[in-house]
């Protein structure tokens, strides 16, 4: 790799932002051990409360700023729900609301200089996405029996070519969460690893003569690369909500 | 740098595939040394502890307080537009309404003040003919009493003619030294004055 021969002195730990440890002291990481996790799981909760429950608190005719941001987004994800999912989706409102808050908290505190990505974690994104799954299978089982088999049964399709549909669908349905849950951890951390790496070059300046060319141009990469990641983190966030309210559609009304 | 926004899209581009690039790279790099700290599976059971921990909480927030307040607000804002644009259509009825009545009374005026002008130039109109046919009657009442004094002086003088006529025909016939017979003389002045 050409980089490997400027950088004797340079340290590249680009994946360190992402340990998991233990917020006080040293030792194992038992499941109930506060960490850094914990710390912007909690960090993503109160800004949660801070803009929904402190901003709301005039309930406003005319709102405030901070209220009408809540208002904003109430409305983008209640709109996104009842379009997608249907308006008897809308009962799933609070839950995919959840997620979508969660999901674009995360993303964006983990946007703040030395700030742990919760999102960029296959567990937490796996966990979610496995929820989804679960959620919308026991839906649309109990909404539709056994016809929420005909999910699987393309019947708009040649008789012929049903059967082997059917096992496309049924292996596609099961994906769904791996690709769900992936998506998004893998958004998440590859751009904050691409911002580690160009960050990783921008000292090169005080070691060698390259670095006047380098150091500038990393500079430069990693605000590009910062304001390309403030787009993803929303655009993450959108993609998982609406997927989720695509799957649960699949649930509501399983036929094509 | 990039003034222009296709500059700045292709530089986008140029940095997301470079990113990529890199983010695999890196990403390898970080895997054989120090391996993906997302893969380490002894921290599994923590982050979803914490996870659900946070969702949890997250959801009765929303659930209990945040969701039932904002839906509340804007059915609250919904139902404020709609009574005071309903308001609004009852105020404009209203102003209509009276400008209605308005008119109408205006019209109303209008025609009253008509009438009591007619009906005064009526009353005008009688009593000037009630005056003027008694004036009439006046005049003609007068005009009567003068013909019938010319008429009386008339007669007087007709009278007057005939005497006068007598005495200065016997005064002629006494002139030329004759005596005049009465008779004679009433009887030639009679059919002088009848021819």
């Amino acid at each position: 790799m050409a980089t490997e021969e400027h950088s004797q002195g340079l340290t590249f730990h680009p994946m360190d932002q992402f340990k998991i440890q233990p917020l006080f002291g040293e030792g194992p990481i038992h499941w109930y051990t506060p960490t850094n996790a914990t710390l912007w799981m909690a960090l993503t909760l109160l800004a949660i409360f801070a803009l929904f429950v402190l901003g709301t608190r005039g309930r406003a005719i005319i709102p405030t700023r901070l209220q009408s941001v809540a208002e904003l987004g109430y409305g983008f994800v209640h709109k996104m729900v009842e379009d997608v999912a249907g308006k008897d989706g809308l009962k799933f409102f609070p839950y995919i609301f959840t997620l979508f808050l969660f999901i674009v908290f995360a993303n964006f505190l983990g946007l703040v200089p030395g700030a742990f990505t919760t999102t960029s974690h296959i567990a937490v994104t796996a966990v979610m996405a496995v929820a989804v799954f679960l959620t919308v299978t026991i839906v649309g089982f109990v909404k539709n029996g056994a016809g929420f088999l005909g999910l699987f049964w393309v019947s708009s399709a040649p008789l012929a070519l049903r059967p082997v549909l059917a096992l496309i669908e049924v292996i596609s349905y099961f994906v769904r969460p791996v690709s769900h849950s992936i998506r998004l951890a893998g958004n998440m951390m590859a751009g904050h690893a691409v911002i580690k790496v160009f960050a990783a070059f921008a000292p090169l300046v005080l070691i060698s003569g390259i670095g006047i060319a380098v150091t500038p141009l990393s500079i430069l990469a990693i605000v590009a690369m910062y304001a390309l990641e403030i787009l993803v983190a929303f655009i993450q966030a959108y993609v998982f909500t609406i997927l989720t309210c695509v799957y649960l559609k699949d649930a509501l009304h399983p036929h094509h | 740098m990039a003034n222009t926004t296709t500059e700045a899209a292709g530089a986008v581009t140029e940095a997301v595939t470079e990113a990529t690039g890199h983010a695999a790279e890196a990403a390898g790099h970080a895997a054989q040394s120090a391996g993906m700290p997302q893969l380490d599976f002894s921290t599994f059971g923590n982050q979803i502890f914490w996870l659900a921990v946070a969702l949890v909480l997250i959801y009765l927030v929303l659930s209990r307080v945040a969701l039932p307040r904002i839906g509340g607000i804007l059915a609250d804002r919904q139902g404020k537009i709609t009574s005071d644009i309903a308001a609004a259509e009852e105020l404009k009825q209203k102003a209509e309404a009276a400008e209605k009545a308005y008119n109408q009374a205006l019209i109303d005026a209008r025609t009253e003040a008509g009438k009591i002008v007619a009906e005064a130039r009526a009353e005008i109109q009688k009593d000037l003919d009630k005056a003027t046919a008694k004036a009439d009657a006046e005049i003609a009442a007068k005009a009567a009493e003068s013909a019938k004094r010319i008429e009386e002086i008339r007669a007087g003088a007709a009278e007057n003619v005939a005497v006068v006529a007598k005495e200065t025909a016997e005064a002629i016939v006494a002139a030329f030294g004759g005596r005049a017979d009465a008779g004679a003389v009433d009887d030639a002045v009679a059919s002088r004055l009848k021819g």
